[in-house]
């Protein structure tokens, strides 16, 4: 075999893409020739050139905000349900990043006893998180003071959620709706972090120890899950990890 | 590769059931990733990028119903990548000749951090610049097989070109690239 033809195969040949008699006299002939395999050097030493030092160009937010709410709002179409109503009010809520925390009801969850459960819950909430975004449907009280919100959920839900004020960290409270997980209705709250809204689900997990998940991102979405003082809570959003990590703490926590 | 099935955007559409809602969630959102990143190589520009991607997921979400396969990625970066292009073919030629595209690319403005690994980012400055001078082509399937580490035969689906062409577009734009970052520079090569 000519170099001139192992030249021209020698991309391939790195790519593992040539059936096995090809590849093998490839490399009988690399194996014997010095020029060529130098030029294999560098053929491989390009690839991982590239994978190292390329720039990857991620979507941004508001692109991902853009995309899932079109995704959404083709499929609420095809209900038919005519959620336009508010459309206008919370339109511009698509282009904005979104902290969802969920406060769910009785549902009761697997986290502390199976991966399986913990992904499932997760992309269950995610989606929960979405669609209240999504669907027009952010909030059914708006209220920043955790005074009227609380005490509207009073009658809906069979437990009372938890409601905390951080609006002195910069984590107002915007308000609150009923949502459902698993066919469950649960409470959900709305936390907002400068352009980033913030959902929370919470319900009861009596028994279940104190923990703490480090976020998981999951869509493009972060979701990060307590479980504090017998309640779970979790919490969803695109805020940056970091931040997000510190507002539950805080919910949680209170401080 | 067939598997194009994605019509003029004005052609037959249907809403999303809740369960095509659930699937294009789970099979095709996950690579919008990939597929800014596609549009943002081939047409070198973050706006453009941005709009195309939109463009392509409206797209894609209204022909979703079309979609039948298991591979998500591909059909959804072969949407990106048709709509890209259809946006390049609509600009004024700016050497998209298949040898080697001349159009310097204007460098970003990044405002460098105190801290930052200096020759790193030149480092990184280099590659991209050296890859979005490459050919649209040989740009595309070398994002698709390094960034994206896609088989010939994925790309092949993506861009709807037989393999043997892309074993040909990638050796060919490798062969520039390597001559492009080569401690002489990047010069001219037929």
């Amino acid at each position: 075999m000519q170099c001139e033809d192992v030249l021209e195969r020698l991309s391939a040949f790195v790519d593992d893409e040539l059936d096995p008699l090809g590849s093998r006299e490839i490399q009988e002939h690399l194996d014997r020739c010095p020029t060529c395999a130098e030029a294999l050097g560098g053929m491989r030493g390009l690839g991982e050139r590239l994978r190292a030092e390329a720039p990857y160009y991620p979507a941004p937010d508001s692109l991902r905000a853009r995309v899932s709410q079109a995704a959404w709002r083709e499929a609420s179409r095809g209900r038919g349900a005519d959620r336009r109503r508010s459309v206008a009010t919370w339109g511009w809520l698509g282009a904005a990043a979104t902290v969802v925390v969920v406060l769910g009801g009785a549902w009761l969850f697997t986290s502390h006893h199976g991966v399986d459960g913990f992904a499932s819950m997760e992309g269950e909430v995610v989606s929960s998180h979405v669609r209240s975004l999504m669907a027009s449907h952010l909030m059914d009280v708006a209220s920043t003071d955790q005074h009227t919100v609380k005490p509207w959920f009073n009658g809906k839900l069979d437990f009372s959620p938890p409601v905390t004020d951080l609006a002195a960290s910069g984590y107002p409270l915007i308000g609150g709706r009923l949502d459902y997980l698993r066919g469950r209705a649960v409470a959900a709250l709305v936390y907002q972090r400068r352009k980033h809204f913030i959902n929370v689900f919470t319900w009861p997990d009596e028994g279940a120890a104190d923990s703490e998940t480090p976020p998981r991102t999951h869509q493009g979405y972060h979701v990060v899950h307590e479980t504090h003082g017998g309640m779970a809570y979790w919490i969803v959003s695109d805020l940056n990890p970091e931040e997000l990590s510190a507002f539950a703490r805080m919910l949680v926590t209170g401080k | 590769m067939t598997h194009e099935r994605e019509p003029e955007a004005d052609g037959p559409r249907r809403y999303l059931s809740p369960r095509e809602l659930d699937r294009f969630n789970e099979c095709v959102l996950p690579y919008l990733d990939a597929a800014h990143n596609l549009a943002r190589y081939l047409l070198r520009d973050a706006q453009d990028a941005e709009d195309a991607v939109q463009d392509a997921f409206l797209r894609a979400i209204r022909h979703f119903h079309g979609f039948r396969g298991a591979d998500g990625r591909a059909w959804l970066l072969s949407i990106v990548r048709n709509t890209c292009f259809t946006r390049l073919s609509g600009r004024p030629p700016s050497g998209q000749n298949v040898e080697f595209d001349e159009e310097i690319h204007t460098v970003e403005e990044r405002s460098p951090g105190p801290d930052v690994d200096l020759e790193r980012r030149a480092a990184a400055e280099s590659v991209r610049e050296g890859l979005d001078r490459l050919a649209v082509e040989f740009r595309e399937v070398l994002v698709l097989r390094e960034l994206e580490g896609l088989s010939y035969k994925e790309i092949a689906q993506v861009s709807g070109v037989p393999i043997g062409t892309v074993m040909s577009r990638l050796a060919r734009g490798r062969k520039q690239l390597l001559l492009a970052l080569a401690p002489g520079g990047p010069k001219e090569n037929g």
